[in-house]
């Protein structure tokens, strides 16, 4: 076990429930690591576990080498950690609740540096009450980045910020991949998971349905890049008889998966030679979140087998 | 445990009260309110009757007591200003024993009473009052002085016709200070604002910082649920502090209470919050949401409220309800503080906070190992 997370056979049960049901993955260090899932897929339980905050009921779990739920103590501090809809005392302003966490802690930690560094700065002193939800949020991260830990567990960490925003707290995801630190980060947001995380694993109904980085499960599980050509039906009868290759219409286009560039050229040579009318051409690939909706919904309907059943 | 995280703590429950005005109103101005009001209230309203507590040493050779007399507490009956209550106590120490008792009024009826006063003989009466009590001494004294003139009229001069006054009044203060009821009010208002302030928000903040996941970011530090739970009572005791000073200010400064302001009050203003903390977090962690808590803090706090000597002595509760008084802690802060304050009785002081302090240890302990910060 020597990633700075190791998850073997996981199981959690609420009485019957299975809410985890025996899944398996690892985090490798200074890695980004996305967790996804539908809302009540088993993401936010596993998350808590992880964290020493639940305890699990089957299987083995090391966090930076921990048992999370017998060594929580030693564990957390060496974690930071941002819950969802991360709540604090009202009446405290963003300065003095890092005060208050340097001192639990016992780091010593420039408040002003860490809320700049959030985007957070110009907040200091008003009252946690008086904060929007996105403010909220970047304190949560500020909070989280006080003991300097090793992990940072960030769930849903641009929930409800604006794009500026956004791209604030990436930008010190980044960093904190820079500076060498583990991040374990659960969104909602795909395209969030496919730009930042070196690898994901998408988690339904307590299963791992998919894992790896972004390009390998795109690769996987997502349909082939396509040549999407403005054109009429006809056309679709044409590349089929002609050149073999799987074609449909879709929202008006003609879409033409390819296997390599050569069919690119050979699609649109071949449109060309037809005489049939046809205006501009584009190339089109699945996204990490094309792949999430189709395979989410192909499991709930019983098509897709998941990784470990597979 | 450890000082640093205990002081931090400490610094944003007091940044959180501090910055709460409604919090601060309770805490600190509503007990004065509570002073003004039954301060006015029981200054401007008669109490009624009078019980004159009486050692009548005028007992025949059959034992029973002599004609005279019992004609003379009868007439004092009918005056319906006071109620006599024959009591078995040496004169000698009658006085001292109204003082200990807290009783404002006695009377002491000579040996030889009925004798003197068939013969002639100048005989007095002894009247003990109490000067702090100004108005309620003078209605006794009035009472006692007009069935004295009734029996001096009517049996001593009759059939003769040289009347001289036979039956005289000397009057005594009691043996020790007796109290009113703004004296009982400030140790009572005391241990309202020590029960209430920690009970009220404590249930409340308990169960909402676990709605809302403030205790399972809280259990993500290095923080202890026994250094939280400590940095609450040391707030609270800080809090009594003032509050227990302002009261006294008001008490005195305002209503002319007569308590004593001495050392040995400190102890209760400690134990008090420390116990109504540990109990305020012992509710709100057996309680599953916000509503349920302040269901269970109330039925925990109202009867104690009221029953435990807060505005109304348990002295003067029926019998049941007395008893029932006795099992509820906040009665042994405050009969603890009366005995501080106004009766210098040490003894009985120290076996009410012990019971309290033990209490409260119990709760404590009880209160980290029952409370949760993360779930299974």
């Amino acid at each position: 076990m020597g990633g700075a997370i190791e998850v073997h056979g996981l199981v959690k049960r609420y009485g019957e429930l299975a809410a985890v049901g025996g899944i398996d993955f690892s985090v490798e260090p200074g890695a980004i690591f996305s967790f996804l899932g539908p809302n009540g897929a088993g993401k936010t339980t596993t998350v808590e576990i992880l964290e020493g905050l639940r305890r699990a009921t089957a299987g083995e779990v090391r966090v930076l080498g921990l048992d999370p739920w017998r060594e929580g103590r030693e564990l957390h501090r060496r974690i930071g950690v941002i819950p969802q809809d991360f709540r604090f005392f009202e009446k405290i302003t963003p300065k003095e609740a890092i005060e208050y966490y340097g001192t639990l802690f016992g780091t010593r930690v420039d408040p002003m540096n860490l809320l700049r560094q959030v985007e957070l700065a110009d907040k200091a002193n008003s009252r946690f009450d008086t904060l929007s939800g996105g403010q909220k949020q970047k304190l949560g991260l500020a909070l989280s980045l006080t003991n300097e830990p090793q992990i940072c567990f960030l769930d849903e960490p641009t929930t409800g910020l604006d794009p500026h925003a956004r791209r604030a707290i990436w930008e010190v995801i980044r960093q904190l991949q820079r500076e060498g630190r583990t991040v374990f980060l659960t969104t909602h947001y795909l395209e969030e998971a496919e730009l930042l995380a070196d690898q994901v694993a998408i988690i339904h109904h307590g299963k791992i349905i998919a894992s790896g980085t972004p390009a390998e499960i795109i690769r996987h599980h997502g349909r082939p890049m396509r040549l999407r050509i403005q054109a009429g039906e006809e056309l679709v009868t044409l590349l089929k008889s002609q050149l073999g290759v799987t074609a449909y219409t879709e929202n008006h286009h003609v879409e033409v998966e390819l296997r390599d560039k050569d069919d690119a050229l050979r699609v649109l040579s071949a449109v060309e030679q037809s005489g049939l009318p046809w205006g501009g051409f584009t190339t089109e690939q699945d996204t990490l979140e094309d792949v999430f909706v189709r395979m989410v919904g192909q499991m709930d309907d019983g098509a897709l087998k998941t990784e470990g059943s597979a | 445990m450890k000082l640093s995280h205990i002081g931090a703590d400490l610094k944003v429950v007091v940044r959180t009260y501090l910055r709460n005005p409604v919090a601060l109103f309770f805490s600190l101005f509503f007990p004065i309110i509570l002073i003004a009001l039954f301060g006015l209230i029981f200054s401007a309203i008669g109490t009624g009757t009078t019980t004159l507590y009486v050692v009548n040493e005028d007992v025949t050779a059959s034992g029973h007591f002599s004609n005279v007399s019992v004609e003379f507490m009868n007439a004092l009956n009918q005056t319906h200003v006071v109620s006599v209550d024959v009591v078995n106590v040496s004169s000698s120490d009658f006085s001292s024993w109204l003082g200990q008792n807290d009783y404002s009024a006695g009377l002491v009826i000579p040996r030889g009473f009925q004798a003197d006063f068939y013969a002639n003989r100048s005989v007095n009466v002894s009247l003990y009052t109490n000067p702090q009590d100004a108005s309620t001494g003078g209605e006794v004294a009035g009472a006692v002085q007009g069935v004295v003139n009734y029996l001096n009229l009517n049996h001593a001069c009759y059939p003769r016709t040289n009347c001289s006054t036979v039956v005289g009044v000397t009057n005594f203060n009691v043996g020790s200070q007796v109290y009113k009821y703004i004296d009982y009010l400030i140790p009572g208002l005391i241990g309202f604002s020590i029960l209430t302030s920690p009970m009220f928000s404590i249930v409340d903040i308990t169960s909402s910082y676990r709605k809302d996941g403030i205790f399972r970011q809280l259990s993500l530090t290095p923080l202890t649920r026994s250094e939280w739970l400590t940095s609450r009572v040391i707030w609270y005791v800080l809090l009594t502090f003032v509050s227990a000073g302002i009261m006294l200010g008001t008490g005195v400064g305002l209503f002319g209470a007569h308590v004593r302001v001495t050392l040995a009050m400190v102890p209760f203003l400690v134990v008090g919050p420390f116990f109504f903390v540990s109990l305020g977090m012992l509710a709100g962690s057996v309680a599953k949401t916000p509503e349920s808590a302040a269901l269970i803090g109330n039925i925990i706090t109202f009867p104690m409220m009221f029953l435990s000597g807060t505005f109304f002595q348990v002295s003067q509760f029926p019998s049941g309800l007395q008893m029932f008084a006795h099992i509820l802690p906040l009665y042994y802060v405050i009969d603890g503080m009366n005995q501080v304050m106004l009766f210098s009785n040490t003894t009985r002081a120290v076996y009410d906070l012990a019971g309290v302090l033990v209490a409260g240890v119990v709760v404590f302990l009880l209160a980290v190992r029952l409370f949760k910060w993360r779930d299974e």
